[in-house]
């Protein structure tokens, strides 16, 4: 019951020590003589974050619901004990068995997003485990990465061995079979590796070679290893009602960002909207049984003992039986006194009822994720949300006592001018005049409406893969533009705005649309002491834009050009099921202004109906 | 009703801060399906009160709370239930009823006692425990008291109700709660000093005994004393 991998002294002079000594409820304790497979399961930043995160309690669940695997927990070391451990030579460990990481046989990362990739060289390098897969050893744990980020793993390529392409919950006892067989066998990593490229969604990347054009795009992408497939197909979850789902979370001790039960009610989504990576690489929609959803509910809230409930979904308005499910949470949450926080919904009769019961209206807000400022840009996008749409909501919000609003806007999307920069504003105001029509003793109060842009970052998968992305330069300038043209506003006391940092997008697009060629980079400013890097104020530029010239890299090769469609991209040899076709098709109706209907609305032949099941269906019957 | 509840905190979890400790208690009488008293509002909270915030580090098995129930059935049901779900090192002692009029464990705290144990690798435990008992027979102890706006001289030698040497360990009863409370590591310091041995933090392992309130005649008693057995 002692047994901490951290010594007192260490552990009284660091910041939150609850963060490294495991015992969380629901956390699960095998002996380590009964199980045959040592699985450590990170998300690459701290403790309070990677909790938070679903993905991980997915995992972590299913595979301990294996009799031959124990899967344990590690978070990134804050810098306060990343400077201890590197001065004392502590090994990394993971939280449950508070044992040394490289002991272990496996290391699966969550990428999700690009920033963290100097934090997972530092879960590396703290483990003791080489950098560089190339350099790993038969006595080295195999490193695996999964999430969005394995979408596009090219950057980060080289650190890991293994790329688990899609959801989680598909071939992982596969994986752990072959594993396990190769063991038995007296096989070498090289043999597990060359088994496990024979799984359906595994890439390994060191069985590819790729060469390089003189302007530096791709020009071939060679196998060389004949276990490995030419494409990867992403994996899905097509019966969700014989998939596990972590009936019991691990209840951390410390308050972290999301400390709450997260009830997943549906997967991908059908709006199309052409910036968003999530809504494409999670194709087809899949509904969860709501039936289903009403007993985890109950049984993980008895589980945990949570305060709170809340609904995972890219977009819960679009999910059939929300009205089921939420009057059956408001009636069961309301006895046990506890709180439902609703995602953002689509703010209309059903979603504002549905809000007034469940929060205090003075205190919360309305939220639309407006994207652009005009239609003409938010057709581009294909947002299917109008001005009309837009402030018949707030109206009847209003009307019904709220009077904050919040607006998310994005700066830099493709096709962007002047104008759809001053529609931004313009919006604002608009819904601040329609408040104020509203009779004085039938409002409360002055209105606040508070806009937030984050700059627009092109992901691979999406219809705009191929888009320019704006410099850093020319974001601040437009921000800068949108902020005075917020002070020209008659209700401008009642409108303000924020915008996200800059340099960090910068960053974040260079990244998600890399290759192979940035990996140096990337260890570079790793040796040069950067990590944390999301986490703004430990961001260090000038160490990054010495690594970038080091290396010869021009950031904007990736970033400042528009891409033709007819160039090899770095991830195209994954396959979501969306094709390229639609993806180009998309890409030049975004450019024309058309929209493209949603799922529901009709099939636009995507290409996801090969997975046969979820909208795609829905569809047919 | 009002209940009062024991319980212990060992072991890694005296990394688990005092907030939190609260947090987790919320969370595990939740779980334990006790019919706990709710605020009113859109963010209910359950009435529930502390006694006495124990420092990071620092074991124990003497912590209390206090909470305001809707309904109970017996204090054993009550107890097996929330240990039913406690993680390893959190052990509930004893649930027992309060009267309507008792005092709040936070307000009712007037004594703590500790045992404090040597870690390996720092001072030599007799060169401490040798002076012990000529440092309590000193007629003043007056040390530096440090609270979060001044410093100041104080004799805390009518708050020390007892100090003494074990076999291996130093015992100490000391004045706690809102009036006087000394923690014992500035007992520890004034020792040291006395000793003249160089004060060091980690050469102590702390763990607190028990919390005491007075009774009538003023007293030191468990915390325990003010409740009844819950049939």
């Amino acid at each position: 019951m002692e047994k901490l991998a951290l010594s007192d002294e260490i552990l009284m002079q660091i910041e939150k020590p609850a963060r490294y000594i495991g015992k969380e409820i629901n956390s699960i304790i095998k002996d380590p003589s009964d199980i045959e497979i040592r699985f450590a399961m990170c998300f690459p930043d701290v403790y309070e974050i990677g909790m938070s995160y679903l993905g991980i309690q997915i995992l972590y669940d299913m595979l301990n619901r294996m009799d031959d695997v124990w899967c344990e927990r590690v978070y990134s070391p804050w810098l306060d004990l990343d400077a201890i451990m590197r001065k004392e030579g502590i090994p990394l460990f993971a939280l449950e068995s508070q044992d040394p990481i490289r002991m272990f046989d496996f290391l699966g990362i969550t990428l999700q997003y690009e920033m963290c990739y100097t934090n997972v060289l530092q879960i590396l390098d703290l483990s003791g485990i080489p950098l560089l897969a190339a350099e790993r050893s038969d006595s080295d744990p195999i490193v695996i990465g999964g999430g969005p980020c394995s979408y596009n793993p090219e950057p980060i390529a080289d650190f890991f061995d293994i790329f688990y392409i899609g959801e989680g919950e598909t071939v992982y006892r596969e994986l752990m079979d072959a594993y396990k067989r190769n063991r038995k066998a007296g096989g070498s990593r090289l043999r597990f590796l060359e088994a496990a490229a024979e799984i359906e969604g595994i890439y390994v990347p060191q069985f590819y070679d790729i060469c390089y054009h003189p302007d530096g795009t791709i020009q071939e992408v060679c196998i060389r290893n004949p276990h490995a497939k030419q494409k990867i197909r992403k994996q899905v979850v097509m019966d969700f009602s014989d998939t596990p789902y972590p009936m019991k979370p691990i209840v951390p001790f410390l308050k972290v960002t999301q400390d709450r039960v997260t009830l997943e009610i549906q997967r991908g989504c059908i709006r199309g909207c052409r910036f968003c990576q999530a809504g494409s690489i999670y194709r087809p929609t899949r509904e969860k049984n709501v039936e289903q959803m009403k007993q985890y509910a109950m049984e993980m809230i008895r589980s945990t003992g949570h305060e709170e409930i809340t609904l995972s979904s890219l977009s819960s308005s679009d999910y059939r039986a929300l009205p089921e499910l939420t009057e059956f949470l408001i009636e069961e949450m309301g006895k046990k006194k506890v709180n439902i926080a609703l995602p953002s919904l689509r703010i209309d009769a059903f979603s504002l009822d549905v809000m007034k019961r469940v929060q205090d209206i003075k205190k919360s807000s309305l939220t639309f994720a407006a994207e652009a400022g005009t239609q003409r840009l938010r057709d581009v996008i294909n947002k299917g949300l109008t001005e009309d749409m837009i402030r018949e909501g707030a109206m009847k919000a209003f009307q019904g006592g709220w009077n904050k609003v919040k607006f998310y806007f994005m700066l830099g999307l493709p096709t962007e001018t002047e104008e759809d920069l001053r529609g931004i504003p313009l919006l604002c105001e608009q819904l601040a005049e329609d408040y104020y029509t509203i009779p004085k003793e039938e409002r409360s109060g002055k209105v606040s409406i508070t806009a937030s842009s984050s700059f627009f970052v092109p992901k691979p998968f999406t219809p705009f893969q191929w888009a320019a992305m704006d410099s850093e330069e020319t974001f601040l300038q437009k921000a800068h533009f949108v902020k005075e043209e917020f002070k020209k506003q008659k209700n401008r006391k009642s409108l303000s705005y924020r915008y996200h940092d800059a340099d960090l997008t910068v960053m974040e697009g260079i990244f998600a649309r890399g290759d192979r060629k940035l990996a140096p980079v990337i260890l570079q400013a790793y040796r040069g002491g950067c990590i944390y890097d999301a986490w703004h104020e430990y961001f260090r530029r000038d160490v990054w834009e010495q690594a970038f010239r080091d290396h010869g890299i021009e950031p904007d090769f990736y970033i400042g050009r528009e891409r033709s469609t007819e160039e090899i991209l770095p991830w195209d040899f994954i396959d979501i099921g969306v094709s390229k076709a639609f993806l180009i098709r998309e890409w030049e109706r975004a450019k024309r202004g058309e929209t493209t209907q949603n799922c529901k609305q009709g099939c636009s032949g995507c290409g996801a109906a090969v997975f046969g099941g979820g909208v795609c269906l829905e569809n047919q019957s | 009703m009002k209940i009062r509840v024991k319980y212990t905190k060992m072991g890694p979890l005296r990394y688990i801060g005092h907030l939190d400790v609260m947090r987790y208690f919320q969370k595990a009488i939740r779980r334990a399906d006790w019919d706990i008293a709710y605020s009113q509002g859109y963010s209910p909270h359950q009435l529930i009160t502390f006694a006495a915030p124990l420092g990071l580090g620092i074991t124990s098995e003497g912590e209390y709370f206090d909470a305001d129930m809707c309904s109970v059935t017996s204090g054993a049901d009550m107890k097996d239930r929330l240990n039913r779900t406690m993680a390893e090192g959190m052990e509930v002692r004893a649930v027992v009823a309060l009267d309507d009029d008792a005092k709040t464990a936070m307000a009712a705290v007037a004594g703590s006692d500790y045992r404090i144990s040597f870690r390996d690798g720092y001072c030599i435990p007799s060169d401490i425990l040798s002076g012990i008992s000529a440092f309590y027979e000193q007629e003043e102890i007056v040390v530096q008291k440090r609270s979060k706006t001044k410093e100041m001289q104080m004799d805390i030698k009518p708050f020390l109700y007892a100090l003494s040497a074990e076999d291996d360990a130093i015992f100490m009863r000391v004045s706690a709660g809102s009036v006087v409370n000394i923690k014992p590591e500035l007992v520890l310091e004034a020792v040291c000093r006395f000793m003249d041995v160089e004060y060091q933090r980690f050469a102590f392992r702390i763990h607190r005994l028990e919390t005491y309130m007075r009774d009538g005649n003023g007293e030191l008693v468990s915390l325990l004393h003010a409740g009844k057995e819950i049939p």
